[in-house]
């Protein structure tokens, strides 16, 4: 495959035709702050914090779905850019009821890790309480909407990875939801498989497994990325 | 003219509160009220939760008991799942309660309490506090913040932090005590225990000179409640619920704390945000009963442990048949210290705090569950109503500091009888009707609790409503 060379923070960097930017960054150990981004599965440029500011372009591009180009220039850690992604977690926690100190994942969720990191002492937005129901139908597992963000992630591993295709999104702007088959209580869903990769996946405490309690969830996110490399490096055909 | 003195904020207590006193033509007290002017929501806002959830969202409640609310929340999981914990777990359990209660009751006696009755009534109240305590005793001072060290040390070994743990879960808990952190506790008993009984002497002394205080500081008969275990033993965490009168006669015992609401009412005043429980048969107000460390050894025979059971006896000889003055809710609070050090002593030697065999596993088998403990405060109750999925339908919430309102109210009106002639009202005579609150070291939310400098403001109002009096401290 052709090589194409282009800039990351002023340091010259080559990837692969056809890769994004994402990738490119990664291979050259440049880390760029990602939350709907997931190995394994396609990208959506759902959450906007891997922004990046290109040359000759206004517009704040994501560097997930973003593909490289010959002598592209790319900045992935500015004034402008800290300050929107900034913005942007905040929004995410305005939006609906994160409430770190209660969750199931305190300490383990990658919107909590990224606020962190941002320096987000505190959030400029009105908080929208919206009441949102939580899912514990299922056998194993739980849902909780007041933590989603709308990451998708869930959607993708049960499409692309499991193939059974449970989960979708319904709904537009507030009213956007993660729904289960044609928007049915997670424990009558016929086509769930109870996979539970859908819970490995998840940045955030929306999606749990029954029974654990304050900072008590793991994401095993490994076991995704195994299956994924296993399958495409045919690696389970002796 | 009728008056009315407002005492905001009372201080040197967990939360807020503020206190009203009503005078009648001649200036004296014709009434009094406590109010808790602080509204928390946990009832309303826990519905639609998970009860595996609820330990640590019930924690949050407050920074000084977490762990009482982790124990009754996570008991009431049990009883949801309809589960024996691993008796591992429940001895861990029982640990951490006994960590609670020492590291409480010495933050109550040290820190806000003892600068009253060590350094005198009359003390200014710019050196009538913790830090006036360590200028003047600093060794004490030093001892009793050491003491309360000692047990959130026993908090943080087990639950990994010393302020809201999520450690107890339904079914159990999370994890074991590990060897170091037992060898760390067995090493810190001696001084623990020397503290103690240090305090308690240094208590005894004070007895002698504060006669007044023990017999008007809330010094009226009333009912008193608390778990106790089967053969009359002093309990903190499972046996059942008793009530004795103030002549220490047992009305009813061994009540199933699941049946709580059979004997315990609630009723609402409009003037606090506190609800006032009542013992159901005698109705309300005549139900009026105490909690906390007074009632727990009014109700038990004996407390278990060799130093304490020796206290227990010359406690038992300050009253005729229960105690009846919340004056000494002090001196029992000192004895449970102590009764707790020993146990934590004794339970040390147990290998099954180090097992890891510590949690039940159950789906939803009961759509109820209470789970009831005792804080450092008195008696708590959780009761939870779920649906089949494990989501909180209703929360009732019954905390010790409430089951003491109807007490407090009366306390506060019994000193302000005492010392209130007319205005102005001396500031040492607001603190001494401040102090009638400390006595069951309320708990009114969380760890919000003033370092002696919160200023305190008293209104005199007419009964147009028209200020007719200021008095500050600052």
């Amino acid at each position: 495959m052709a090589a194409v060379t282009l800039t990351i923070n002023g340091k010259p960097v080559s990837a692969p035709a056809g890769a994004t930017v994402l990738e490119a960054a990664q291979d050259a150990g440049i880390r760029i702050p990602t939350l709907c981004h997931l190995e394994g599965v396609y990208d959506v440029g759902a959450c906007r914090l891997c922004l990046l500011e290109v040359a000759g372009s206004n517009k704040l591009l994501p560097a997930c779905t973003t593909k490289v180009a010959e002598g592209m220039e790319v900045w992935t850690d500015t004034e402008r850019l800290r300050k929107y992604r900034r913005m942007t977690l905040e929004l995410l926690f305005a939006e609906r009821n994160h409430v770190c100190s209660v969750c199931v994942s305190n300490g383990n969720c990658e919107l909590q890790t990224l606020a962190y990191e941002a320096g987000m002492d505190h959030v400029r937005y009105p908080y929208q309480h919206p009441q949102l129901e939580i899912d514990q139908t299922h056998p194993l597992f739980g849902m909780d909407h007041n933590r989603c963000i709308l990451c998708t992630r869930c959607v993708r591993v049960c499409w692309h990875i499991e193939g059974a295709g449970t989960k979708n999104v319904a709904g537009r702007g507030a009213e956007c939801r993660i729904i289960t088959d044609l928007n049915q209580p997670w424990g009558e869903s016929e086509t769930c498989t109870n996979c539970g990769k859908c819970v490995m996946a998840c940045p955030t405490g929306a999606l749990y497994y029954k029974g654990v309690s304050n900072g008590e969830m793991r994401h095993d996110r490994h076991k995704l990325e195994f299956i994924v490399t296993a399958r495409e490096e045919k690696q389970w055909i002796a | 003219m009728p008056q009315r003195i407002v005492i905001d904020p009372v201080t040197r207590i967990e939360g807020h509160a503020k206190i009203s006193l009503y005078l009648d033509e001649a200036g004296n007290v014709a009434d009094a009220e406590f109010h808790v002017v602080e509204f928390r929501g946990f009832e309303k806002f826990c519905e639609g939760r998970p009860f595996s959830e609820m330990p640590g969202l019930t924690a949050r409640v407050c920074g000084i008991c977490p762990v009482s609310h982790l124990l009754a929340s996570a008991k009431a999981g049990d009883a949801i799942m309809a589960v024996d914990i691993p008796l591992a777990a429940e001895k861990l359990r029982r640990l951490l309660n006994l960590g609670q209660i020492v590291q409480s009751h010495a933050l109550s006696f040290f820190h806000l309490s003892a600068p009253d009755f060590l350094l005198g009534w009359d003390t200014p109240p710019e050196r009538r506090n913790l830090f006036g305590l360590i200028t003047a005793q600093p060794e004490l001072a030093r001892a009793g913040i050491r003491l309360r060290q000692f047990g959130q040390e026993v908090i943080e070994q087990l639950g990994g932090r010393k302020i809201h743990p999520s450690w107890a879960v339904p079914g159990g808990v999370r994890n074991a005590l590990c060897r170091e952190g037992l060898d760390r506790l067995r090493g810190w008993i001696p001084e623990a225990r020397r503290t103690t009984l240090q305090a308690i002497d240094l208590f005894k002394k004070c007895l002698k000179t504060h006669g007044r205080e023990v017999q008007i500081y809330g010094n009226f008969p009333s009912l008193f409640m608390s778990l106790v275990a089967q053969d009359g033993t002093w309990e903190h965490y499972g046996g059942r619920l008793c009530f004795v009168d103030g002549s220490g006669n047992v009305l009813a015992d061994q009540i199933d704390p699941q049946r709580y609401y059979e004997v315990i009412g609630e009723a609402v005043q409009t003037s606090s945000y506190l609800k006032s429980p009542f013992y159901r048969p005698l109705g309300f107000p005549e139900g009026m009963y105490r909690v906390g460390p007074l009632a727990r050894l009014n109700v038990a025979r004996r407390m278990g442990t060799p130093l304490a059971d020796a206290e227990l006896q010359y406690f038992k000889k300050l009253g005729r048949g229960a105690v009846n003055s919340s004056f000494l809710y002090h001196y029992a609070r000192l004895i449970e210290i102590l009764g707790c050090i020993e146990r934590i002593e004794q339970m040390l030697e147990d290998p099954d705090l180090l097992s890891d065999d510590l949690r039940a596993d159950a789906g939803i088998n009961s759509l109820r569950g209470v789970g009831v403990s005792e804080a450092p405060r008195g008696t708590l109750f959780h009761d939870y109503t779920v649906d089949r999925h494990g989501l909180l339908q209703k929360v009732n919430l019954i905390i010790a500091t409430g089951q003491n309102n109807l007490a407090m109210n009366r306390t506060v009106a019994q000193i302000a009888r005492h010392y209130v002639r007319g205005v102005p009202v001396p500031e040492s005579v607001l603190n001494r009707i401040e102090h009638g609150i400390r006595c069951y070291d309320p708990c009114l939310s969380c760890s919000t609790h003033a370092a002696g400098r919160m200023p305190m403001w008293v209104r005199v109002v007419g009964p147009d409503g028209r200020v007719l009096q200021e008095l500050r401290r600052e």
